[in-house]
Parts: structure tokens; C-alpha cells; sequence
């Protein structure tokens, strides 16, 4: 593996700074922190209303799929600008797993059978989810718990599913290939989720009958590049989490007031928010460079997305505990919202790899062996 | 005016190489014969070294000149007049004084220090009590005080310098900058022996010296503002830096990992990774802060690169002193010496770690500095203050 850095664009051009506003609108006008925890409340935090604007009214469930295939034709850069949007309102809609895995394990699969499929993905008219655990991490070993009895007919469990009970269609990695199996085909077992804003469920497959959409070694290598690809860009949304919880707190500090004067001019926390801005300012550097060279296909973002997880994951965890130890009791509270963020947080560093699982592979590619 | 474009100078770089192929030119007439083509910064006015061109530019000129193998002017041993001293004079210097100091500074002709900390005044820099007292009938400055902390005063052939001349008003109100002649009677350097054992920074006594007025940068009363440009300027000199991937610090303790096997241990490891990814993150920032600048819009990120910056380089050396073990336990030679700059890359990681702590005190404490992030960039109040408003002589120092 190569260590030399390919050039980076690193900054927003104007068409993503458009988009930015186009669903920052959007999330400001029908995701308001208050409408998020009514939902959750409701063991449902899915808006099937919000997802169809975002998905097929701004288009942006087909960012990465090409044109020709009823996509935008955009990259992994735009699409990243929509999961900080998403990641700053928490909001509770299937992107990453239906726009980003799904997308990518059946562009990654490039065959016919999964080329309808695909466009129905980016016309945002099907939510399809990868029946993986969201824990699953690029570079590590792919499990296959499920069984091909033979012509498509699967059995087996997967845990921890992010979105599945949002699904229209689960795409499932069995022994013998990838199948499109119909959600209503399998059984799904919602889990309390520590992130409301995400569900889990365990997706049970008694004899359901899939469609196949390629070889087993096919399957494999497009779920890895996918895995891949979703690190990368959960690394924009850990970064909108952060700039949230960071921007946030600042205005709260400034605001209130305790021993005659806003507690925003002590000192100490001063200088905390100060060491979170960096961090938020570095991981925004990182988390640049990631979706950059996926969407360069650079020769090196393997590495730079191992360093985008491995250090976005710790600054959004931080940000939303600072978020909620700054804002004093009122953070502790259910009205709040900090504590969505905060379980958002926690989750996304153990979704698709945790920060020691990135570093062990920056350890592989960079040449930085273990004892 | 034509806008300089990016074509404009890499015609002109080569114009020069074909000119002076620095295979067979005398370092020193290369850099002259760069000055002279306006490609030394090209930000800078022409016939002052640059040509008027965006800032952002200078890359190009850096990079191709690299290249072709030209020699560099050594901005290590003159980074104080580069970083601070020339953006100063460029800011508030008249045309005489622009004209005498920005040619033979960036030649290295003339190397300069800095005067600005005293024993009484560090952090709180406006507080400062070396007295500049006008004479009358010459109108010269006479100075008197002493300066503590400079590097290179040593080499240094002139100093920035500022000081009070009026002890009556508020602080940050009476206080005048100047271009110090660091061969004038009166300038005694006195070496100060430092944590690494060499003297890299100095004690300066200043006994009548005199200052003409036309060494005097901006108008009287007014250094206050003066300094500030030189500070800013001294901040954000480090962020600028390009660095390549595992460059810096990170780069002696990954090459020690790989080398020495018998030396690996999994707390180290763990360690070591954390620091080459926060190193590589750090990378990406300073990239990311150039190419804002490049565009026209530049971040805050600046700011903020020297506090990442001092950390880390603390957070490895340190590391590696551990890493090497039994030979942690020394150190290449205490011998005292007196350097022209920091040389983080010729010693060995004991002289690292020691001088790298240095790097959150010089130009600015890591707790001022965030002090600036917290409020400037921020925008959270500053604490309650009282001497904003009273004389300096009424100050309690
Ligand atoms: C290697 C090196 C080279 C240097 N070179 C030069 C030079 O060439 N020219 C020059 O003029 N100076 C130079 N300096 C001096 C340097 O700028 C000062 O040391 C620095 O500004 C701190 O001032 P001080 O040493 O008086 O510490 P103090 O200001 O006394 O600070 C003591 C401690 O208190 C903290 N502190 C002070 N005020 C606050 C506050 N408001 N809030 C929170 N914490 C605070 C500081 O962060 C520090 O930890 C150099 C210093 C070093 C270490």
C-alpha cells in the first residue's frame, strides 16, 4: 500500500453548498428536534412523508447511482454534504443504509438483476437495506449466516439491522450469492435501540425466497466496497452531529447566566469549547478527505477513510457529551435534545467499525505492524 | 493592472532557472536574482521582492522552484524576519523603510529577532515596561529596559522591538514599535542557557540606546496595533506549512516502530497509531486551511493549527522516548551550544521531546491561544477585566 497522499480537494463547491440548503431547509422546516423524539416515542421514528421529499423530491436518494441508471450522477462529495445535514438535525430516515449501503453493494454488483432494482432506489420510490449488522467494518471478515436451501429459498439470522423495519426490499448475502428477498417475506424483530433516531430489528429468514443479483464472490466484493464507502461518509454525518452539539452549546453558554455573568465567560469551559472547535474544524478536514477520494476512487482512501473513522467517531462522542455536560440539567433531560445526539453519537462510533477497529487497519496500510 | 495568474509565474520561474541554472549559480545570486524577478513572495509589491499576486500563488513558484533543485533561503534561520518581521514592515513601514530592510531580510542577509517579552510581561505583552524616551533635540529614541526570551538574538543583526513611551495612558495606549539595530551601543545579548541544554534564546539588556526616529514603524502610541499584526502573523505562520504525509514529528517515531521490532509493545501501539492518525488529521487541516486561502475564503482553522500542532509534537516526542527503552534513558549531548534555529530534525528524541515543550509557550501560551479561539472565534465573552482603562504606571506588576 501506497502512503503517498493523492491531491485532495478538501473544501464545498457551489452545487454542494446548494444542496446543503436545499435540505437544511427541508430538515428545518419538517425535522425539528421535537417532531424527532415524538416519533421515536412512537417506536417508529421513521417519516415516510420526509423521506419521499428528501429521497425524490431533492433527489438526493440517487446521488451516487449514474445517470443512465435514473441517478444524479453526483458523488460520494455531494453525498456527504447530505449526511452532515442529516447528521446536524439526527434525523431519522434510512439514507445511509438504503442510499449509500444498498446503492452501493448493487452498483458494486454491476448486473442486470440488480439494475432495476437500483432505479427504483433513486427515484427514492423503494427503501432497500442491507441485512447486515450495522456493526459490520470494512476490512473485517464478512460473516454469512444465511443458508441457500437451493433456487433462492434462504434461512438464517442477522442481528442488529439499522432501518429494517423501513424496508421495502432487504438484500441479503447468503453462501451462495446476494438476493433481493421482500421485506414482507421475512420475519422482523424490532430491538430497543440505544439510538432512537435508528432502528434495529433481527431479520429472520424462514425459507424466503430471494432473487438472486450475483455470485457469491461478486456479493462479497461489492458488500466490502460498500462497507467501505458508508464508513467513509458516516464520517459526515458524525461531523454534522459534532458542529450541532458544538454550535449549540456555545449559544447556550452565551446565554445563561450564573454568578452574574454567562457561564460562557469562565475559563475553564472556554477552553473546552475551544479544543472541540479544532476538533470539530479537524474532523471536518478528515471527513472531507474521505468522501474526496471515494469519490476519486483515490488509490489511497482505503487509508483516508480508516482516519476519518478512526478519529470522526471520538469527536462527535465528545461533542454530544460536552453538549450534554455544558447545558447542566437541562441536559439530562428527555425535553432536551442532546441526549438524541448523544445516543446517535455513541452508536454511529460502533456502526460500520469502531475507531480501534480503523486504527488497527491504518495500522495495516500504513506499515505500522502490531507486536 | 493584469491580474498575475498562475501561467504568468511558472513562465517566469523558468525564465529564471534558464537565467541562472541553480546548478551552476551561486546560491546567494540565485536568491538575489529571485528577489529580483518578484518571485521571492510574490504577494509582495514588485521591487519589493514580489509582484503583486495573490498570496495563494506562492505554492506554484515554491513548488517549481523545489523541482528544478534551487536553494532555499533557509527560512529556519530567518523565520522570525520572514514570518513577522517582514509582514510588519510591509503593513505599517514607509517607503524608505521598505526599501532598506524586506531585500537583505528574505536574502538572509539580515537576520532579525524579536523584543517583545520582558521578565514582567509575557502573556500580558501590554504591559511591557521598556521605556523609549524621545530626546529632544535630535528627536532620537532612547531605550531602556531589558527584553528576555529572544531567539537568535545572537545572529540577529536587527530586532523588532517595541516599547513605552508613554507610562501616563492605559496599557495597550502608550506603547510604540521600532526596528531595533542590534549593533547599537547599548544592546548587550546575554545567553540563556535553555531545558535542552543549548542557549537558543537570549537575555537583551537595553542601556541608552539610541533609536532614530526614522527606525520608528507606525506612529508613536499606536504599537499596540503594530504588535498585533506581528503576532497574528507569527500565529498563523505554522498552519501555513505544507507537510507531507507522515512528515513532521510523527515521521523519526513511525521510522523507530518499523526499524526496532524488539521494541513494540501493544500499549505503544495503540498509542502510536492514535498520534500518526491525529498527525495525518492535522495534515489534512493544514491542507484544507491552504486551500481556503487558495479560493479567497479563508477559515478560522488557522488558529487553531498551532494549538494541534504544539500537542502533538509533544504528544510523540514523548511517545518516542518511551518507545526506544533502555535508550530513552539518554541523551545525545548536552553539550551548550549556541544554534542559529530549531533543529527538531538533526537530534534525537530526547532533544525532541524536551525543546517540542517549548512549542505551547513560544509565540503565544496554548492557553492564550485558546483564550483567542474561545472569543474570536466563538464569540464567547471575555472574562471580566480592570486594566483595560488604567494608566500603566497604576498597574499592579
Ligand atoms: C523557546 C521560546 C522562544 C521564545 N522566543 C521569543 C522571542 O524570540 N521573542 C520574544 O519576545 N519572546 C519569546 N518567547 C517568549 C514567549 O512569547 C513567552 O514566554 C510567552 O508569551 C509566555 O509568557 P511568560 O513566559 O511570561 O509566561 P506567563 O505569561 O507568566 O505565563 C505563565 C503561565 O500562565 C498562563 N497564563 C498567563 N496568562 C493567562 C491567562 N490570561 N489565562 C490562562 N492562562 C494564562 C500561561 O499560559 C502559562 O502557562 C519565547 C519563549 C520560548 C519558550
Amino acid at each position: 500500500m501506497t502512503t503517498a497522499a493523492a491531491p485532495t480537494d478538501l473544501l464545498y463547491s457551489g452545487t454542494e453548498e446548494e444542496l446543503r440548503s436545499a435540505v437544511r431547509a427541508l430538515l428545518t422546516d419538517r425535522c425539528d428536534a421535537k417532531s424527532v423524539l415524538d416519533r421515536a416515542e412512537t417506536g417508529r421514528p421513521h417519516d415516510p412523508a420526509l423521506w419521499h421529499t428528501l429521497a425524490a423530491g431533492i433527489g438526493t436518494a440517487g446521488l451516487l447511482v449514474p445517470e443512465k441508471l435514473g441517478g444524479q450522477g453526483a458523488s460520494h462529495r455531494e453525498a456527504a454534504v447530505v449526511l452532515e445535514e442529516l447528521g446536524r438535525a439526527v434525523a431519522p430516515v434510512p439514507y445511509l443504509t438504503s442510499a449509500v449501503l444498498a446503492t452501493e453493494i448493487l452498483l458494486g454488483c454491476d448486473t442486470a438483476e440488480a439494475a432495476p432494482l437500483l432505479r427504483e432506489l433513486a427515484s427514492g420510490s423503494t427503501v432497500c437495506i442491507p441485512a447486515v449488522p450495522l456493526t459490520l467494518a470494512p476490512g473485517a471478515p464478512l460473516p454469512a449466516p444465511v443458508r441457500d436451501h437451493g433456487g433462492g429459498v434462504l434461512t438464517g439470522t442477522v442481528t442488529s439491522v439499522a432501518d429494517a423495519v423501513a424496508a421495502d426490499v432487504l438484500l441479503v448475502l447468503a453462501d451462495t450469492g446476494l438476493y433481493a428477498v421482500p421485506a414482507a417475506s421475512a420475519r422482523l424483530t424490532p430491538r430497543v435501540p440505544l439510538d432512537l433516531t435508528r432502528p434495529l430489528a433481527t431479520v429472520t429468514l424462514e425459507a424466503a425466497e430471494g432473487t438472486l443479483l450475483a455470485d457469491a464472490g461478486t456479493a462479497r466484493a461489492a458488500v466490502a466496497g460498500a462497507l467501505l464507502s458508508g464508513a467513509g461518509l458516516l464520517a459526515s454525518e458524525q461531523l454534522g452531529l459534532a458542529e450541532w452539539c458544538l454550535t449549540e452549546t456555545v449559544g447556550h453558554v452565551r446565554g445563561r447566566h450564573q454568578f452574574n455573568r454567562p457561564v460562557g465567560s469562565f475559563q475553564a469551559l472556554k477552553h473546552r469549547l475551544a479544543r472541540l472547535w479544532l476538533d470539530v474544524a479537524s474532523a471536518r478536514a478528515a471527513a472531507r478527505a474521505a468522501a474526496d477520494a471515494l469519490a476519486t476512487a483515490a488509490p489511497d482512501a482505503p487509508l483516508t477513510v480508516a482516519v476519518a473513522q478512526a478519529y470522526c467517531s471520538g469527536v462527535a462522542v465528545r461533542a454530544a457529551e460536552e453538549c450534554v455536560q455544558l447545558h447542566g440539567g437541562i441536559g439530562m433531560t428527555w425535553e432536551h435534545p442532546a441526549h438524541l445526539y448523544l445516543k446517535r453519537a455513541k452508536a454511529d462510533a460502533l456502526a460500520l467499525g469502531t475507531a480501534g477497529h480503523h486504527r488497527g487497519l491504518v495500522a495495516d496500510f500504513v506499515e505500522l505492524p502490531a507486536p | 493592472m493584469t491580474v498575475i495568474t498562475a501561467e504568468h509565474l511558472l513562465t517566469r520561474v523558468r525564465d529564471l532557472l534558464a537565467a541562472h541554472p541553480p546548478a551552476d549559480t551561486d546560491r546567494a545570486d540565485f536568491l538575489r536574482a529571485r528577489f529580483d524577478a518578484g518571485l521571492a513572495w510574490v504577494h509582495y509589491p514588485e521591487g519589493l521582492g514580489g509582484l503583486g499576486a495573490p498570496r495563494s500563488l506562492q505554492s506554484v513558484v515554491d513548488t517549481e522552484l523545489e523541482a528544478a533543485g534551487a536553494p532555499d533561503n533557509d527560512p529556519r534561520r530567518i523565520g522570525i524576519g520572514l514570518g513577522m518581521a517582514a509582514p510588519t514592515i510591509l503593513a505599517y513601514g514607509t517607503e524608505e523603510q521598505k526599501q532598506r530592510f524586506l531585500r537583505p531580510l528574505w536574502l538572509g542577509e539580515e537576520v532579525w529577532c524579536q523584543l517583545f517579552s520582558e521578565p514582567g510581561a509575557g502573556s500580558d505583552l501590554a504591559a511591557l515596561g521598556t521605556r523609549a524616551v524621545r530626546e529632544g533635540g535630535s528627536g532620537d529614541w532612547i531605550v531602556d529596559g531589558q527584553k528576555v526570551w529572544t531567539s537568535s538574538a545572537h545572529t540577529a543583526r536587527w530586532a523588532i522591538l517595541i516599547a513605552r513611551t508613554d507610562p501616563a495612558l492605559p496599557k495597550h495606549q502608550g506603547i510604540t514599535y521600532f526596528l531595533c539595530d542590534m549593533h547599537a551601543p547599548g544592546v548587550e545579548v546575554r545567553p540563556l542557557r535553555q531545558i535542552t541544554g543549548e542557549a537558543e534564546f537570549n537575555e537583551v539588556f537595553l542601556t541608552g540606546v539610541r533609536v532614530p526616529d526614522a527606525q520608528r514603524l507606525g506612529a508613536v502610541g499606536e504599537g499596540w496595533a503594530v504588535a498585533r499584526t506581528t503576532l497574528m502573523n507569527e500565529r498563523v505562520s505554522i498552519g501555513g506549512m505544507r507537510i507531507p504525509r507522515e512528515g513532521g514529528m510523527i515521521a523519526p517515531a513511525a521510522a523507530a516502530w518499523r526499524e526496532r521490532p524488539e521494541l513494540r509493545t501493544h500499549a505503544l501501539h495503540q498509542r502510536l497509531l492514535e498520534l500518526w492518525v491525529e498527525a495525518e488529521v492535522a495534515r489534512l487541516t493544514g491542507e484544507r486551511l491552504r486551500q481556503q486561502l487558495v479560493a479567497g475564503q479563508p477559515g478560522p482553522e488557522g488558529s487553531g493549527m498551532k494549538l494541534t500542532f504544539a500537542r502533538l509534537n509533544q504528544e510523540i516526542s514523548g511517545l518516542e522516548v518511551e518507545l526506544l527503552g533502555e535508550e530513552g534513558l539518554l541523551y545525545d549531548d548536552w553539550t551548550m551550544r549556541r544554534p542559529e534555529g530549531v533543529d527538531f530534525t538533526g537530534r534525537e528524541a530526547g532533544y525532541r521531546y524536551l525543546r517540542a515543550k517549548g512549542n505551547s509557550i513560544e509565540g503565544g501560551t496554548s492557553e492564550i491561544l485558546l483564550n483567542i479561539v474561545a472569543e474570536r472565534v466563538l464569540g464567547l465573552p471575555p472574562e471580566p477585566r480592570d486594566d483595560k482603562d488604567l494608566a500603566w504606571k497604576d498597574l499592579n506588576r
